[in-house]
């Protein structure tokens, strides 16, 4: 990918950033780290990787995303507005009283949302169905499956991950957004994941790790089509949980949390707005 | 029924090439006709009922007609949270098989008894719960509920059970309603499932003293509540009988009903306590220390009357 394209999905990324702290200062709250942390996966998948049609959300070819951490979905909604999947009055509707946008993904909401997810470690298990389909049918879409690194702790998506291998779902794509902390507390201080890698390897996935904020690098790796290996493949992409505003930055506080007049305008400037 | 089952599955897979049959590593030799014929439609997808659940939904999400089996603990109680979001929450069309309704697996104990499973997915919106009787209510019911636009738990008894309605009684049922098969004055019997063989035992021994009417019902969710009202209105007494808790199951439906009508009518609900069962035995064992075969079952509805009496 050259550089004009990447300066593209940067400033794509801003704009999203900026979405999203304008609706989260309007509301009563959101997940603004985790939907910061995920941002750049999400634009890299939707603007670059992914054959999807806004103005045709059910298009049969298209590839599909299931973002499992559901709470972060201010950064799914803001790109599906953004690309044109609806207009603003669906996101400036986010959580008020009879809104058309929930706190959490619910399908048949919005065009463009592919599953009703928010609790944690349904999204693996549903993309395996999907892509299952997909090859019962012999179709060529990719399935993304965006998870947290958090959400690993449920057993659910180690079954998960055994079953995509079992079936060499290689149409399968999960993105963990690996920003190392929970809602209390560093993932590693929790229950740990690690050696995410070699555990991810001896399920039987073909894994890749990259910034998770650097487009060059996720669109590489997210667009390798390992066609030729029968595996699943498994992206741990390394991010920060609320990447771009220096007071958010890997603390977890800003899980969910409403924005002061002051910490809103602080967080405006350093995002370029 | 579960051979009945495997038969209409066969049936059903020949014509609509969206039935994909999952399976939690249950039911030896059961399913070797299924994935012989459909070897790219069978899954046994291993012990991880939740991912089951998960991949079903996504199989119905893109066109499929996933038909899920295993037994019922596993599949409605460990697996129910992805029941409540991915199925129920999403409205998808997917059938959940269960096996071993009730006491069925005896001898295996509690861990695979299923005696809470009707409250449970009675309470899901969406859901729609099917209760056959026999073996040919199997095929019946397997086949109302792949034709359902949402999800459906169907509960299956373990194996070797008899086939119990008649001609006539399968002749006048339609899908959804109650079906009376037998009418009566003093006592309504209404139950679900294969503790109808008892129940209508314990209606033929009371039969010298009262007249019995009884229903049987084979959809508890959506159920059919005006014909049961109607029904309900010219008698003394109502028995519900079931192979369940009396909590959640049928004895709770129907008291649902009479409490939001105004119908004046004493109401014996027949269900398994709210204990766990401690006992060790054969089904017939364990339905006589929970005094629900025939004879229990007769006794106490005529102890009810005559203690009514005086």
């Amino acid at each position: 990918m050259n550089s004009t394209n990447i300066g593209k999905l940067e400033k794509i990324s801003l704009e999203i950033r900026l979405k999203i702290l304008d609706i989260v200062y309007k509301t009563p709250g959101g997940h603004i780290g985790g939907s910061y942390s995920v941002t750049d996966i999400l634009v890299a998948l939707y603007y670059n990787t992914m054959k999807h049609d806004p103005k045709n959300a059910d298009w049969i070819d298209r590839d599909y995303l299931i973002l499992s951490k559901g709470h972060c979905c201010l950064a799914l909604y803001s790109i599906l507005e953004a690309s044109g999947y609806f207009d603003e009055t669906f996101l400036q509707s986010y959580c008020h009283d009879g809104g058309l946008l929930g706190g959490h993904p619910k399908k048949g909401d919005a065009p463009g949302i592919e599953a009703t997810t928010g609790s944690l470690g349904h999204g693996l298990s549903i993309g395996c169905g999907i892509a299952l389909a997909h090859k019962i049918k012999e179709k060529s879409n990719r399935i993304f499956v965006v998870m947290g690194d958090g959400e690993m702790n449920e057993g659910s998506v180690w079954e998960g991950l055994m079953f995509a291998s079992q079936q060499k779902l290689n149409n399968l794509t999960i993105v963990i957004d690996n920003n190392k902390l929970e809602s209390l507390d560093l993932t590693n201080n929790i229950l740990s994941i690690e050696p995410l890698e070699d555990r991810l390897t001896s399920f039987g996935w073909d894994v890749r790790r990259v910034d998770g904020h650097n487009h060059d690098e996720l669109c590489k790796s997210l667009s390798s089509y390992a066609s030729t290996t029968d595996k699943p493949i498994a992206v741990i992409a390394d991010t920060i949980k609320g990447k771009g505003v220096s007071f958010m930055e890997n603390v977890p506080m800003w899980h969910h949390r409403k924005l002061k007049p002051e910490e809103y305008q602080i967080a405006f400037q350093e995002l370029g707005g | 029924m579960r051979n009945a089952f495997n038969d209409v599955l066969i049936d059903i897979a020949r014509k609509d090439e969206s039935l994909v049959l999952l399976v939690g590593d249950i039911g030896f030799r059961v399913f070797d006709d299924f994935r012989d014929e459909f070897p790219d439609r069978f899954y046994n997808v291993g012990i991880a009922e939740a991912n089951m659940i998960g991949v079903a939904a996504g199989l119905a999400m893109t066109g499929m007609k996933p038909v899920v089996y295993t037994i019922i603990p596993f599949l409605v109680m460990r697996a129910f949270e992805q029941i409540r979001v991915d199925l129920c929450i999403q409205d998808l069309p997917a059938i959940l098989v269960g096996v071993g309704g009730g006491l069925s697996y005896d001898t295996l104990g509690p861990t695979h008894h299923a005696i809470e499973d009707l409250a449970i997915m009675r309470s899901l919106p969406n859901m729609q719960v099917l209760t056959p009787c026999d073996p040919q209510e199997v095929v019946m019911t397997f086949r109302e509920g792949f034709s359902h636009k949402g999800p459906t738990f169907l509960r299956l008894g373990k194996g070797g059970e008899e086939n119990l309605l008649t001609k006539n009684t399968i002749k006048d049922r339609v899908p959804g309603k109650i079906n009376t098969i037998k009418t009566g004055r003093d006592i309504l019997f209404i139950c679900c499932g294969p503790i109808l063989k008892e129940t209508q035992e314990a209606v033929d021994i009371l039969s010298s003293d009262y007249d019995c009417g009884l229903i049987n019902i084979h959809s508890l969710k959506p159920l059919d509540t005006q014909s049961l009202a109607d029904n309900f209105r010219n008698v003394n007494l109502i028995v519900t009988v079931e192979e369940h808790s009396i909590i959640g199951g049928v004895g709770s439906a129907v008291a649902e009903i009479i409490a939001q009508s105004t119908i004046n009518v004493q109401l014996l609900m027949i269900g398994i306590p709210d204990i766990v069962t401690k006992q060790i035995g054969k089904r017939d064992y364990l339905l006589k220390g929970h005094n629900m075969d025939s004879k229990s079952i007769a006794k106490r509805v005529h102890s009810l009357i005559v203690n009514r009496r005086n």
